[in-house]
């Protein structure tokens, strides 16, 4: 199974885009499950959303705990609370932001002190997703884009089923600005991705070196 | 066809194809994604003829709902938590009225505090009120239960709740395979009512009743229920043949051969009990579980037939009895006969309180060894309680 966690904020579309996941997943033949967080979701609060992909049929329930890759749609919740809890060794960050993944980490770091784990190089990535969404869609509702990126930076769905299941939800005019800020954010993360296999490894350093000790001491 | 769907729309295009000619609806979280897919079915055309009423409470809902199939329409609505509380003297009516009322309880915690997620306190307050009560494990069966319960509540004119949990199901995206209007219509005839109210033949219909004949309007009330234990079985042999698939039934055992444990539970937590099964099973404890989809009436038969090999009972709540303990396990208990076996009652995911793997487990191991209170709250934080 690969479970997948998103953090944003109330308006971001974070459950959507778990939905949309799910659905992607799908309709590539897999099974799927996506749930909220269950919270009183309001515009600005921070919003949680799972998904859960698998060969097999998903029975469990529990929210996930242990994520294989986290969706970060607020950077500045990396101040705030502990996005990265419970992150597989080996999982993946994709984060929506204008900086680069090494600053970025670096700057969570100093915010969050302690809780930063060790990223595994090659696996943080970063794509402007508000900024996309405001060319394409007129609105800063990254999450389209960040499906985009998520699906160039882990391989796990395709472009092409993310802007099905875009367009399977929203009516066209919309879908298609989506649909748009998808592939964008999908070709921005893959064409970065050398680059951003040599930043994220300063960040693993930097935080490394920087955080993990004081934390464990 | 199998879609990719959240719970309750996927309840929503199954109850349209239910064709109920009257649809109430009161919003609650999180039962509101139902009805506000069911109105957007009738009001595009697609649910026809069906009459969708906003009404100013629950209360009114089921009062709209009574008054509807006391003149031989289907209807239908849906509720959670404080909604349901609301219509409780109502619930009682449409039971004892005999109207084959199907009614979707989307389980949420009931104030104070107020706490919006889901438990099972809602619709086990009300599971004496008379009506059938069906807990789904999965969106496919709570679909699938809407249109056996249809059937089930016009067979035995006696009104239908489905309950399924608030968020974990209803707000859940997971496959289901939707039913088509041909097999709904093969399996759910029109609804003929016995009697209706009919201006151009008046009738009375629950006058007052007194010393004379209460007990005995009671005592059918309860035979009649019995009834829908051959029944359920009947229609869910029915539902599988004509649909392919297995959904309902009194109840769901799950890897019971050769267990010595048995966790016995309601709803969407079985998921997650039945991975715990399978982890513990890999290692060697011999342990199963069993799903209640019946709860009303209670199929004491059947549980007993379940657990007759099992050396202990974990029977898992999402509810209990203040100054009591367990609601379950007590109807549990009384299923039992013979030597007494252990039986644990873990209270467990109130408010809300998410259920894992990670507790179940522990809770399982420490019940075979013995080391468990006959009366467990799951995950209880000692430090806010002093």
């Amino acid at each position: 199974v690969f479970q997948i966690r998103i953090h944003g904020r109330g308006g971001q579309g974070v459950v959507t885009a778990a939905e949309l996941l799910s659905v992607a997943a799908f309709d590539e033949g897999r099974h799927a499950q996506a749930f909220p967080s269950f919270g009183s979701e309001r515009t600005g609060a921070p919003v949680v959303a799972f998904c859960r992909i698998d060969d097999r049929p998903i029975r469990l329930r529990e929210p996930i705990g242990e994520p294989d890759a986290i969706i970060v749609a607020d950077p500045t919740l990396l101040g705030q609370i502990d996005v990265l809890a419970g992150l597989n060794p080996d999982g993946y960050v994709l984060l929506n932001s204008e900086r680069a993944a090494a600053d970025l980490i670096g700057a969570a770091a100093d915010l969050i002190g302690g809780r930063v784990r060790p990223l595994r190089p090659g696996r943080v990535f970063v794509v402007p997703a508000t900024r996309l969404a405001m060319e394409h869609v007129g609105r800063p509702v990254p999450n389209a884009a960040l499906l985009g990126g998520f699906a160039a930076a882990t391989g796990l769905v395709s472009l092409a089923s993310v802007q099905d299941a875009i367009r399977d939800r929203f009516p066209p005019a919309v879908a298609e600005a989506n649909v748009a800020a998808a592939a964008q954010a999908y070709h921005h993360v893959d064409a970065a991705q050398a680059y951003q296999y040599v930043d994220a490894a300063k960040a693993y350093h930097h935080v490394a070196a920087e955080t993990m000790e004081p934390a464990h001491a | 066809m199998r879609r990719q769907i959240e719970g309750s729309r996927a309840v929503a295009e199954t109850v349209a194809l239910c064709r109920p000619e009257v649809i109430c609806a009161y919003p609650i979280s999180p039962q509101t994604h139902i009805v506000e897919a069911l109105s957007e079915l009738v009001k595009s055309g697609r649910l026809t003829p069906c009459e969708y009423v906003n009404v100013e409470s629950e209360f009114a809902a089921m009062s709209v709902a009574i008054g509807a199939s006391a003149t031989g329409a289907r209807a239908y609505t849906a509720t959670a938590s404080q909604g349901l509380l609301y219509m409780v003297e109502a619930l009682y009516n449409a039971a004892g009225l005999g109207l084959p009322i199907v009614m979707t309880v989307a389980n949420r915690a009931i104030g104070a505090p107020i706490n919006i997620w889901n438990d099972h306190s809602d619709s086990m307050s009300q599971r004496d009120s008379g009506w059938i009560q069906l807990y789904a494990q999965t969106n496919q069966e709570a679909a699938d239960l809407h249109i056996q319960a249809f059937r089930l509540a016009e067979d035995l004119s006696t009104p239908v709740m489905v309950c399924m949990d608030g968020f974990v199901l209803t707000h859940a995206y997971e496959a289901v395979d939707l039913s088509t209007q041909e097999q709904v219509d093969g399996y759910l005839p029109r609804f003929e009512p016995r009697q209706v109210l009919d201006p151009a033949e008046p009738v009375s219909i629950g006058a007052m009743v007194g010393p004379e004949a209460f007990m005995e309007v009671r005592y059918l009330a309860h035979l009649n229920q019995l009834r829908a234990l051959e029944r359920i079985p009947e229609l869910a042999g029915e539902f599988a043949t004509a649909f392919g698939r297995t959904s309902g039934g009194l109840v769901s055992p799950y890897r019971i051969d050769g267990a010595d444990t048995v966790v016995v539970a309601l709803g969407s937590v079985l998921g997650t009990v039945q991975d715990t099964v399978d982890e513990l099973r890999d290692q060697g404890v011999r342990i199963g579980a069993l799903g209640i989809t019946t709860f009303r009436p209670f199929p004491a038969d059947a549980i007993r037939a379940a657990l007759a090999n099992a050396d202990r009972v974990i029977v898992l709540e999402k509810a209990f009895a203040v100054g009591v303990g367990g609601i379950v396990s007590a109807d549990v208990r009384t299923a039992l006969t013979g030597p007494e076996l252990p039986l644990y009652t873990v209270v467990a995911g109130l408010g809300g309180r998410p259920i894992t793997r990670q507790s179940l487990r522990g809770l399982f191991v420490n019940a075979t060894v013995g080391r468990l209170e006959p009366l467990t709250f799951l995950d209880l934080q000692r430090e806010l309680v002093g």
